[in-house]
């Protein structure tokens, strides 16, 4: 019965999204200020039944209801009941009901928190997600539905949740990514509204701010979760593996960072409307192209879900929809005049421009290549891989292109600046940034050049922030009180850009500095890397909740100290019988030691054993959750929320220029 | 260019891409052809299952057949088996592979389920499958009679497999050749 | 059979146990190579991944060659040329720079020269312009508009 009623919930979902997406935009073009009124309402509804849906799959999974297919195939009644609940979205069909209910909670969040927006705005931006919602749902209930049931032949246990996905950090993973991949929805439905409505302008950018940097927040979160789970659950102690999955969460990240950007110059000097409005397109469309190629099969990947070129086929139908629609919208009601504003060479526009250049390249180089086998395919000029060599190769200069760029960005005006300026402001951060450079990587192994580059280039970036921070704060009566007085989106830029800078300095050192033994070891043997002796202990039988272990314990000590125990295992899991490798990490802020195990090698209890030592690793998910916090933290800022002047009536005047001509 | 025109330019581009896709969704990218077509077999020097006597590329070539690698372990194998049988029974010259495989249940298996093959090749460490870029088992190649290897097929040969791609071309080499 | 079936079966599921072989190498040197070439080799039967993350069969088989290859002196490109030779370009993760290829390899620098040149038209127009950003009208429309609490009736 539950299952039906969450069946019942999506289509009742579905009716009030068909809604939603035609009755506002009708208002907004008859400036029929009732059927624009009804938009709000409308999106909340859309996210109760979607709720309600996403409960039901959520109850059918945690009472073990067998009939439900997808609950059969994911699900087991020896999983623990945590897995049981994220069981829901390890699926194709239930992880597209919690990409319709984000939506639809994202939906609802703009109709709450937007009522100071004029109706019309609000109108069309609700409608345009409408129509989103009415793709994802009709989507759901026609090709996944994940309600379907397997009657009468109900099987007496689930096939189990894979392995590799029972785990405390797939649990949130999937929200989190969904939330930064469906709130780009947000940009892309204020820059069509703003189309329809004919003005793009410095309000719009205001609008859309918060939003973009909230749906990036979660994004970056996202994308370092996914990262973090692949070092140790994987057991290869990778972080990124350019695989087609992973870029496709790259992408709109990359288009997302320059689309921050941008809206920052549109928002304060009316500037780059055009390209903004493109880069929100842009950013949305690398979102459905994302989920395009995870769920259609036309790419290999390891982490593709199961696929079907139906779904294939209806996915870019509507992506062809969406897409070419808004990118036709752009291209009939894009300004054609130039804008009358100027900036000097020198001066923050420039800079802002390097980086949307350095970012949009990045984005179309990487979609290139992830997309280059499939051009291959289709022109049958042969099989090809682009791998982590290609976007290596290619991503590093670029990045080393931008940091320069970056130290400067912060302490640089608006319209005007001046090379002397500059050259006063910048001269001891560069000095010292080449210093640490010079001499920090001497407490690495070995001197290395990447490293001293990345150090150089990050220290260039934070003295860069520090140097401005000091600027800002200088004439305030007190530290504190100046420190107070700074807005919150200065200090999420602080707080993103230093991330930033962590996270450039932790990949390269990682990349670098890794030392990593595959070694045979019998219990009693020990083995020393960068210092540390690795002693293996002995081996243990473990009995998980639905797994049996081998466990190999390992006692490390350094120059006679211990430092840490360890325990890598070895699992099988008793419902799908299959076998995980569970690696052991010590982690620090200065360095991870990583023991993972391999198969038993001869008769004499010896094992292959995987060690690694691995510096600064978590500097990269440090890095990426200061970016991630940055960019929540921007939302605090007061500008986004004052407004409670005295009633004029521009709504009015709104709407009369905002009729399609 | 009028301005509005340019405007176009991402539509336009975004055009090229959708069809690119919709192209995508027709093919397979786990389909991976031959590196080896047109290019003659490997050279080998390995032992035959039922002889023990050594095979080379001398011994096995000068006219048109089929390579199956198969072995005991593998499961599409057994499936293909009586099929394998049917075209030995039409004269379709036929020789094994046997890939990484236990011999004494190899010859088991084919005193059991019948033998196709003209002679077996025992590439019991696979060295035979790696030079020929064999990633699984069944794979089947038809070589020519000048032991250039023309085609080839990954998983099971069947009905529909032989009328369509692999027979056709099996004729039109063996006719070209008695032509000749 | 039915041992056989699973055995497959897990060989096909998502890579799960980690590959960790012990091959003695006469110089540690030729260890530095196998761990790089064995990262830039694509396993051809998995779904996408280096011959030294997968724990297919035919990766341990290519490891291996691999292993015999650099033992016997082979250099990168010797041994590169001789897996596509058996396998196809398809074994290279990083692609070879040839006729193909091409755009790919230029994609980069053609991206960054193409907006290189649109940037370099918005510098040159904004230079000309006036530098205040909202003309006064254009301003109080923005105040109004922002500050607007209630809805257009």
């Amino acid at each position: 019965m539950i299952p039906e009623i969450g069946h019942f919930a999506l289509i009742l979902a579905l009716c009030l999204a068909v809604t939603l997406a035609v009755v506002p935009l009708w208002g907004a073009w008859r400036r029929n200020l009732g059927a624009m009124a009804l938009a709000p309402s409308l999106a909340v509804g859309v996210l109760v039944f979607s709720v309600i849906a996403f409960a039901c799959l959520a109850t059918a999974f945690l009472q073990d209801d067998f009939s439900v297919r997808v609950v059969a195939a994911n699900s087991n009644s020896l999983l623990p009941p945590i897995y049981k609940f994220s069981a829901l979205w390890g699926n194709h069909e239930g992880s597209l009901l919690l990409w319709v209910t984000i939506l639809a909670g994202w939906m609802a969040a703009v109709a709450t928190f937007s009522q100071q927006l004029p109706t019309v705005v609000l109108a069309r931006v609700l409608a345009v997600m409408g129509i989103i919602a009415v793709g994802f749902l009709s989507f759901s209930l026609l090709t996944s539905n994940p309600f379907e049931r397997l009657l009468p032949s109900t099987p007496a246990d689930g096939n189990d949740l894979n392995p590799l996905l029972q785990d405390p950090g797939l649990i949130i993973h999937p929200p989190l990514l969904y939330m930064g991949y469906v709130g780009f929805s947000v940009a892309f439905a204020f820059a069509i509204a703003a189309l329809l409505g004919g003005r793009l302008d410095a309000a719009w950018a205001r609008w859309s701010r918060p939003w973009t940097n909230v749906a990036w927040a979660f994004l970056s979160a996202g994308i370092m979760l996914g990262s973090w789970w692949a070092y140790y659950e994987l057991g290869w102690g990778g972080w990124w593996f350019w695989d087609p999955v992973e870029n496709a969460s790259f992408m709109p990240w990359l288009a997302g960072t320059a689309l921050l950007h941008s809206l920052a110059v549109t928002e304060k000097r009316g500037l780059f409307k055009s390209w903004t409005v493109l880069l929100a397109i842009f950013a949305f469309s690398l979102s459905l192209l994302g989920t395009f190629l995870v769920r259609s099969g036309v790419l290999t990947s390891v982490h593709a879900f199961a696929t079907d070129p139906a779904r294939g086929l209806f996915i870019l139908v509507f992506l062809a929809l969406v897409v070419g629609g808004s990118l036709g919208l752009y291209a009939m009601r894009a300004p054609t005049v130039t804008s009358r504003i100027g900036f000097a060479w020198l001066s923050r526009e420039t800079l802002l421009l390097f980086n949307n250049l350095v970012f949009t390249v990045a984005t179309l180089t990487v979609l290139f290549g992830t997309l280059f086998p499939l051009v291959m395919d289709a022109f049958e000029l042969g099989k090809y891989s682009v791998g982590p060599p290609y976007f290596n190769a290619i991503f590093v200069p670029l990045m080393a292109l931008l940091m320069p760029v970056m130290g400067i960005g912060p302490l640089s005006r608006w319209k005007q600046d001046s090379a002397a300026r500059w050259r006063a402001e910048l001269l001891l951060p560069g000095l010292a940034a080449v210093a640490c450079g010079l001499l920090l990587p001497l407490f690495g192994q070995g001197y290395n050049l990447w490293v001293a580059l990345a150090v150089t280039l990050a220290a260039w970036l934070v003295l860069g922030l520090a140097r401005d921070l000091h600027n800002r704060i200088r004439s305030a009566p007190s530290i504190a009180r100046g420190l107070r007085r700074l807005p919150a989106s200065y200090w999420g830029m602080q707080l993103a850009h230093f991330g930033f800078a962590a996270c450039v300095v932790g990949a390269v050192a990682v990349t670098q500095y890794s030392i990593e033994h595959d070694l045979k070891m019998a219990p009693g043997d020990s083995e020393t890397l960068a210092g540390y002796r690795f002693e293996f202990l002995g081996l243990a039988r473990v009995e998980g909740p639905n797994y049996l272990a081998q466990e190999a314990r390992f006692a490390v000590t350094r120059n006679g100290r211990p430092v840490a125990r360890l325990a890598a295992q070895k699992r099988r899991y008793l419902a799908s019988g299959s076998v995980m490798t569970e690696a052991a990490i010590d982690d620090g802020l200065f360095r991870d030691l990583y023991v993972a195990m391999g198969e038993p090698v001869g008769s004499g209890g010896a094992w292959a054993i995987r060690l690694h030592y691995k510096p600064m690793v978590r500097w990269l998910w440090l890095g990426a959750l200061f970016m991630a916090i940055g960019g929540l933290t921007t939302v605090a800022d007061r500008r986004y929320r004052r407004h409670r002047a005295p009633a004029r009536a521009p709504g009015g005047r709104e709407a009369a220029h905002g009729t399609p001509a | 260019m009028a301005p509005r025109l340019k405007l176009f330019i991402p539509l336009a581009l975004f055009g090229v891409l959708a069809l690119l896709l919709a192209r995508g969704l027709q093919l397979d990218p786990k389909e991976l052809p031959s590196a080896l077509i047109d290019r003659p077999l490997p050279n080998f020097s390995l032992p035959a299952l039922e002889s023990g006597d050594m095979l080379t590329n001398a011994t096995v070539t000068g006219e048109v057949a089929l390579f199956n690698v198969w072995a005991t372990w593998c499961i599409t194998c057994r499936v293909e088996h009586p099929y394998l049988e049917k075209l030995a029974a039409a004269g379709v010259p036929i020789y094994g592979i046997n890939y990484k495989d236990d011999s004494s249940a190899a010859r088991r298996w084919l005193a059991e389920l019948g033998n196709p093959y003209r002679a077996n090749i025992v590439d019991a460490e696979g060295t035979l499958g790696l030079d020929l870029g064999v990633y699984g088992a069944p794979e089947t190649y038809l070589v020519d009679g000048a032991g250039i290897v023309r085609y080839r097929h990954v998983g099971e040969v069947n009905d529909r497999i032989w009328e369509s791609t692999l027979g056709p071309l099996y004729r039109q080499l063996a006719g070209g050749e008695s032509g000749s | 059979m039915r041992l056989c079936l699973t055995v497959l079966l897990m060989l096909l599921a998502l890579p799960s146990a980690a590959v960790i072989e012990t091959y003695e190498f006469s110089a540690p040197e030729l260890e530095v190579r196998y761990r790089s070439l064995s990262q830039e080799l694509r396993c051809p039967k998995c779904q996408n991944q280096n011959i030294a993350d997968s724990n297919a069969p035919i990766s341990k088989d290519l490891r291996r060659l691999l292993y015999q290859q650099l033992e016997a002196g082979a250099t990168d490109q010797e041994i590169l040329e001789d897996m596509v030779r058996r396998y196809g370009e398809f074994v290279r993760y990083r692609p070879d720079f040839d006729r193909n290829t091409v755009l790919l390899w230029l994609a980069p620098l053609l991206f960054l020269a193409l907006g290189g040149a649109l940037a370099a038209v918005v510098l040159r127009r904004a230079r000309g312009g006036p530098t205040q950003a909202l003309d006064s009208d254009e301003r109080a429309r923005l105040d109004a508009l922002l500050a607007d609490k209630d809805r257009a009736q």
